[in-house]
């Protein structure tokens, strides 16, 4: 006859082991940046109409009137929930500096959580519409936050980037604002 | 008003929780021991006020309250009702709520329903469960409020993803949570058994028509989940490898696992810690399959709605939930006596065996569902599919079929192979008549070849537990076990036939038409729009006659919705007994053509009539144990009432 023998010790401890493991590899995995080249398929195509409401009480709300207007500029995808839109802020803080006009999409977010954000990370946003059911969001086919989109002068979207602006990424964004402007 | 209340019962149900908890637990360390009266009420009326909570979703999602935010971020007025019904678990937060409520309403039942088991280890299972179950309390309070209204109530929704726009939503989510989250029972009685050492057989038998009723759910909803995708996509597919399959798949394993360890140990007092172990793991895996797909760190063809916060605070929940259980296990398992010893040769070898080949796919479709992250980790992107999953998880099914099919024939403790020689002979003897004769058919693969090869031997094989008995006499439970192995044969072969024998065909047809797949000769008849309640649609009626037969017609449609703008190919399918006919309507082309996808699919539906014969010997087996429970209970009940009698 033989038996299970008496487990040894260390082996009570291996699903433990095992488990961590897991939860470490997820953990990486959760707080590495989502940033990652997708052509979307809206590039080339306008703007959808749109009317989102003031997000916050110092900053008008956004329509699609207010960005057909003649002159480039980004339409950025945000929350203040969102890690990672924390770490563009100085990038936006940078082109808003350099005189691009930026408007923000506050997703799914509260007026008071939203004005503290922007108290502590600066507020680039000439405009800020709440986007509190992902209407516009998922109209001009952004599936995370932040996104941010470079729309020409008549309201066509001309490049979208996904995931947060690095400071490498200046230099392409800035390109696209130039290539949208002629 | 009504989401309002929906919120207050979800508070009170989190306060009843947190009562539950500590009624349930003080007593343990001596404490308090005048709480313990109040656990079991506390159970209960939690279950209530989730359904309560839930009955507030399900009528404001009904009545597309718009000032609700979920309801206008995902249900549009002009929906078809039963979507608008669907709808309401159809979303994160929705099926969040329906995790709890089934949750609540499960340890509500245990409380009521359970008396077999020592009070010390009720009292910790219930606080177990109560633990868990404040852990999601806190989620959707904080993170996921379902009831959260607007400032401003919305004048349309946003509608529900089209492809969700299918009958198939109103029944799968509702079936694999009711199957994820009754481990979540097993897993406490895991919990409750450690904290208190009292594992033996009367614990097994508390625990298996949990098991069982959760393994049930779990197979349907499977099964249910890849027709869904099936018919749905378009793809012609029926399971992918995607990780949302995956993670239903996962627990399904290792509840399959646990179901027969614990028979083992109600039938044998063997198996202990393993048996504990199992608990543990069926239930970890639900959680780290609703993280996997929630957190958005897998990329899938479920697209959820994904944030960060949500990712973190499941991971957390994981951390504690799973860490704190495995820590308990690694602590107190050895101190767990041991149980009965067994032969090698023996049912309960078998059964380990098995245990051990189930444990070992579970570890495979693990690894290769979280295999992309740890490239991704290094640097890589990558997506693991068929190429890994097929072979590795083959080299372990295999063993695994040969054994199940010897298996059930064993004696319990030890037996000698010799005495089931007779029925050895006759299986192998069948795999080796199937195998000459699928030779002679060259060009079918290999893993098709073995598939095909063994449904066959496993189908005789699962019938041979009957044989020489009485079958009216035979127990439920051995009708049950039958009739879900001779399902696994039925399913093996549906699979098996499909990738072996499947035809396929991409043409650009003109109306009027004709193109042949397999045995079937298809005319294009004409195309024209069609309009749904929310959609509008091209249809391409289809002739279809099977080898010069009469025709009948399909409607395979590609729908616009515009409510999301979206379009859906919804395929048309025709079944016959030994196959079916799968059709998806493509693009027009330049030249007034019209694309068609056409499929030839022998024998493919046994796939899902095998789940279903699975899923109904589970069914079976679960009756039988709680007639014979009940049975038990009445028969003690009255030899205390005599005795009583003879006392006085």
């Amino acid at each position: 006859m033989t038996t299970p023998k008496a487990i040894a010790g260390w082996a009570l401890w291996l699903p433990l082991g095992i488990f961590a493991l897991f939860v470490g590899l997820v953990l990486v995995g959760l707080l590495r940046p989502a940033s990652h080249e997708i052509e979307s398929a809206m590039i080339g195509k306008p703007l959808p109409p749109f009317d989102l409401p003031a997000a916050v009480a110092d900053r008008p709300g956004l329509a699609l009137a207010h960005m057909a207007t003649g002159k480039p500029r980004l339409l950025n995808v945000f929350a203040s929930w969102c890690i990672p839109c924390a770490v563009e802020a100085p990038q936006l803080a940078k082109l808003a500096a350099a005189g691009v006009q930026i408007d923000g999409v506050a997703i799914r977010d509260r007026r008071e959580d939203l004005t503290a954000f922007l108290a502590r990370n600066g507020n680039p946003y000439a405009r800020i519409g709440a986007d509190d059911v992902s209407e516009l969001q998922m109209a001009i086919g952004s599936s995370g936050v932040p996104e941010t989109f470079v729309v020409d002068g008549k309201g066509l979207i001309r490049y979208q980037h996904i995931g947060e602006i690095r400071a490498e990424h200046l230099p392409v964004i800035e390109g696209k604002l130039r290539e949208a402007g002629q | 008003m009504t989401a309002e209340f929906g919120l207050v019962a979800l508070w009170l149900a989190a306060a009843l929780a947190a009562l539950q908890l500590i009624a349930g637990a003080l007593p343990l360390t001596g404490r308090g021991g005048e709480l313990a009266g109040l656990v079991r009420p506390a159970a209960a009326v939690q279950g209530l006020l989730c359904a309560v909570s839930f009955a507030a979703l399900v009528v404001l999602f009904c009545q597309t309250d718009l000032s609700v935010k979920l309801v206008a971020a995902n249900s549009h007025s002009a929906k078809p009702f039963i979507y608008k019904l669907a709808g309401t678990w159809g979303n994160h937060e929705g099926s969040m709520l329906l995790w709890v409520t089934v949750m609540g309403l499960s340890g509500a039942f245990v409380a009521l329903v359970e008396r077999r088991l020592p009070e010390r280890t009720m009292l910790a299972t219930l606080a177990g469960q109560a633990f868990v179950s404040l852990g999601f309390y806190a989620f959707l309070l904080m993170s996921s409020n379902p009831f959260e209204r607007l400032a401003q109530p919305k004048v349309e929704g946003n509608g529900l993803n089209p492809l969700l726009q299918d009958i198939g939503l109103a029944f799968h989510p509702p079936t694999l949570y009711l199957g994820y989250v009754g481990l979540s029972v097993a897993f406490s009685f895991a919990i409750g058994a450690l904290i208190t050492r009292e594992v033996g057989p009367a614990f097994a038998r508390a625990m298996r028509p949990w098991v069982l009723g959760a393994w049930i759910f779990l197979t349907l909803g499977i099964t249910a989940g890849s027709y869904w995708a099936y018919y749905e996509l378009g793809w012609g597919g029926w399971w992918f490898w995607d990780p949302v399959e995956n993670a239903s798949l996962m627990p399904w394993l290792a509840a399959t696992a646990l179901l027969h360890s614990v028979s083992v140990l109600a039938a044998r007092n063997a198996l202990r810690a393993w048996t504990i172990m199992l608990g543990v793991v069926a239930f970890s895996m639900s959680m780290v399959g609703t993280f996997l797909v929630r957190s958005g760190v897998l990329t899938s063809v479920h697209a959820f709605a994904v944030d960060p916060e949500r990712g973190t605070f499941i991971l957390a929940l994981l951390a504690i939930n799973i860490g704190g259980a495995l820590m308990l296990f690694a602590l107190r398992a050895g101190t767990v006596t041991e149980g009965e010893r067994f032969a090698v040769t023996s049912r309960e070898g078998a059964l380990v065996f098995n245990n051990v080949m189930l444990s070992a796919i579970l570890g495979i479709v693990l690894f290769g569902t979280l295999y992309p992250l740890l490239a991704e980790a290094l640097g890589a992107r990558v997506s693991v599919g068929p190429p890994y999953f097929n072979p590795m998880g083959a080299l372990f099914v295999v063993p695994m079929l040969v054994v199940m099919a010897v298996g059930p024939l064993l004696r319990w403790r030890r037996d000698r192979i010799g005495r089931i020689r007779h029925e050895l002979i006759a299986i192998a003897g069948l795999v080796g008549i199937a195998a000459i004769g699928l030779a002679a058919w060259s060009g079918i693969g290999l893993l098709p070849f073995i598939g095909l090869a063994l449904a066959g031997a496993l189908a005789v094989a699962s019938l041979m537990p009957l044989r020489g008995r009485r079958l009216l006499r035979t127990p439920l439970a051995t009708w049950g076990m039958v009739l879900a192995h001779f399902g696994i044969a039925i399913a093996l072969f549906g699979m098996a036939s499909e990738s072996a024998f499947s035809v396929e065909k991409l043409v650009a047809a003109k109306v009027g038409e004709t193109t042949q797949v397999g045995p079937w000769a298809i005319r294009l008849d004409g195309v024209q729009p069609v309009a749904g309640p929310n959609w509008t649609a091209i249809e391409a009626p289809l002739s279809a006659s099977y080898r010069g037969g009469s025709a009948v017609v399909l409607h395979p449609q590609a729908r616009s919705f515009w409510q999301p703008p979206q379009q859906t190919a919804e395929s048309a399918l025709l079944t016959r007994w030994n196959g079916q006919l799968y059709v998806v309507l493509g693009e027009e082309a330049d030249d007034g053509r019209w694309q068609l996808r056409l499929w030839w699919k022998p024998f493919a539906p046994l796939i899902w009539l095998g789940g279903v014969l699975i899923a109904l010997g589970g069914l079976l087996a679960l009756l039988g144990r709680v007639i014979a429970d009940l049975r038990r209970i009445a028969a003690r009940e009255k030899i205390a009432y005599r005795r009583e009698r003879q006392g006085r």
